[in-house]
């Protein structure tokens, strides 16, 4: 029995070091009828049909007349194909102010947040005082809770300082955050130290070191952040609703739900509707498509 | 990872005695704004919200302490355990997503593959949508009378079913599209994960003669597994905190509503519909309570499964 096992390892051993053609020769093989990439194709395929046949039904059906939309069997193409829908969202809500409200939310929230983390991102990885890790930890612990849990004392502060039902209201707790502070923690640590004291040799200050030599190498995470914030924030849907409670604050996404209530029960109206609140974020993700993956394969392998 | 911070902070340190008392100010200054907010916007409100949770609050402030009046209180309506049971069922189904997203992202990393930035968008598309967007949509794709679902089992000769109207299918479906919502994350982070294992790992499964479920089997799965338990663990956070698409998809003139809210709806409920501020904290340390025990079992269950390199 031991014999045959040691002839076989004294064959087998020289046979991996020494040839590379073996190494070359399955892959090919496995891949030459193409079998398993037809499969691979295959399932792809399916998939990419559930996630977009959703998308495609929204858009059939928002282009369909009222009893077109609920009709069964089921219209598949529209017939008559008609704006209707489209015409009824302006009607039914004040659509444009709606989307000035996000846009106006996203842009604040975005702007704000991308600043504020940066600076305190790039403090909490450059800079040394007492109590910064018991800060940072505290902070840390922030990450852990559920959003709720503060959601309630955010929302006595914002009313105690009257500003609910106002954009500043909706904005102001989402200038700050906790993983974007830590994410771009994370990215300035690993920015090498030589730079800031190249810097400082040539007489900049700290600012200066921040502003023209540290937040360019940090474009990545920075990137990395606005497009995540800008998401979150244009989707974002229970805090608005908590604190709008009126139309002339009101995001898109508490508007739109707002179309559930009403007993129209008009599905091609709901569908332009969701669809006129979702395209702006999708138009930016198809134009940024590359930078929204790698954002979001930044903070998966980061955080 | 602590070891990698200190090992970094040690070569500052030496550079800042170097420096003037200044540098004490500057990282007041860019610390100062973020960490003033952050501290009245998320850290007092911990405090204070688990202070809420023994207050007796009234509609226009006033608060009286009740000590665990309130716990005991959500905790002994039904409401609270069938909320908990709902969302735990939620979080439950939505790990199926992990596997799955796993699956594709093997699929769409597959050498000599055309088209896979086109996949990768497809499969992300749902990431970017509007949640409430998202759960009109799917309200409409499962209507029980006229939705494109129970029409197409209609015409196979099988009945439909009232996929929103009926406790726990009801649960299970959402679970479903909060799946489909957030897969394209989950591909893209083990897309990332994928990118770490090194060519030469699956080059020698190879040569051992190892098919390609093999490979997958016993060489991406195992290597892959840091990514999947960052990604189960997030997953449950985030599918504990679940709101949006119940919200929309079950409105209050469904049959079945009062049966299927979440924990977050039943705070939702509580505290900005009754105006039971002090109720609605106790749910959310509830809420908390059942991360932090969830989390906690899932890191000690990691040694079991986990491979670090």
């Amino acid at each position: 029995m031991s014999e045959p096992t040691s002839v076989m390892m004294r064959e087998r051993a020289p046979v991996t070091v020494r040839e590379p053609a073996p190494v070359a020769t399955p892959r090919r093989t496995g891949r030459a009828p193409g079998k398993p990439l037809f499969w691979v194709y295959v399932l792809l395929i399916l998939g990419s049909a559930v996630m977009v046949f959703p998308f495609l039904w929204e858009v059939l059906t928002s282009l369909k007349t009222l009893s077109g939309a609920s009709s069964v069997p089921p219209q598949i193409i529209p017939d008559p194909f008609t704006t209707r829908a489209y015409a009824k969202v302006f009607d039914t809500l004040p659509f444009w102010n709606l989307l000035g409200n996000s846009v106006l939310l996203t842009v604040i929230r975005t702007l704000g947040q991308v600043l504020l983390c940066t600076m305190a991102g790039y403090g909490f990885a450059r800079f040394h005082f007492r109590g910064k890790n018991v800060l940072f930890i505290a902070f840390l612990a922030v990450l852990m809770v559920p959003g709720q849990l503060f959601l309630l004392p955010q929302y006595e502060i914002i009313r105690e300082m009257g500003l609910l039902g106002t954009i500043p209201g909706i904005a102001l707790p989402g200038l700050f955050s906790v993983f974007g502070t830590f994410l771009l923690r994370q990215f300035f640590q690993t920015l090498p130290m030589e730079l800031e004291e190249a810097a400082r040799l040539d007489g900049a200050n700290e600012w200066q070191i921040f502003w023209r030599v540290m937040l360019p190498l940090a474009k990545p995470g920075i990137i990395a952040l606005t497009l995540l914030t800008a998401l979150w924030s244009w989707n974002d849907f229970l805090w608005p609703l908590v604190v709008s409670g009126n139309v002339n604050s009101m995001p898109l996404s508490v508007g739109l739900s707002l179309l559930t209530d009403l007993r129209l029960r008009d599905d091609a109206l709901l569908m332009a509707g969701a669809l006129l609140s979702s395209l702006p974020m999708i138009v930016v993700f198809l134009v940024l498509q590359r930078q929204f993956i790698q954002g979001i394969a930044f903070t998966g392998t980061k955080g | 990872m602590t070891r990698q911070l200190r090992g970094r902070n040690a070569a500052p340190r030496r550079s800042a005695a170097q420096l003037s008392r200044g540098r004490a100010w500057w990282a007041v200054l860019f610390i100062g704004p973020a960490g003033l907010g952050l501290v009245v916007f998320y850290l007092w409100p911990i405090i204070r919200g688990i202070y809420l949770s023994f207050q007796d609050v009234g509609p226009f402030g006033g608060e009286t302490f009740v000590g665990i009046d309130n716990f005991v209180e959500v905790f002994s309506e039904p409401d609270l355990g069938r909320a908990l049971l709902n969302t735990l069922l939620y979080a439950v189904i939505c790990l199926i997503g992990i596997p799955v997203a796993m699956i594709i992202a093997v699929l769409i990393n597959t050498k000599g593959l055309k088209g896979r930035s086109l996949f990768r968008v497809l499969f992300f598309l749902p990431v970017v949508t509007m949640p409430v967007a998202v759960a009109l949509v799917w309200r409409l794709l499962l209507n029980v009378d006229y939705g494109v679902l129970n029409l197409s089992l209609r015409a196979i000769g099988l009945p439909g079913v009232a996929w929103l109207s009926t406790p726990v299918v009801n649960m299970v479906v959402i679970a479903i599209v909060g799946i489909w919502m957030g897969l394209g994350t989950q591909i893209i982070i083990f897309t990332a994960g994928l990118q770490g294992i090194p060519d030469t790992l699956i080059e020698a499964a190879e040569l051992d003669g190892a098919g390609p479920v093999r490979r997958f089997v016993s060489v991406i799965v195992p290597l892959l597994s840091p990514t999947t338990f960052l990604l189960s663990v997030l997953s449950v956070i985030a599918s504990m905190q679940v709101f949006d698409l119940i919200f929309l998809m079950i409105d209050p003139n469904n049959p079945a509503q009062s049966q299927s809210q979440s924990l977050v709806s039943l705070f939702y409920t509580r505290g900005f519909l009754q105006h039971d501020l002090g109720a609605a904290a106790a749910i959310a340390c509830v809420l908390l309570a059942i991360i932090l025990v969830l989390s906690a079992i899932q890191f000690r269950l990691q040694r079991r499964w986990v491979h670090y390199e």
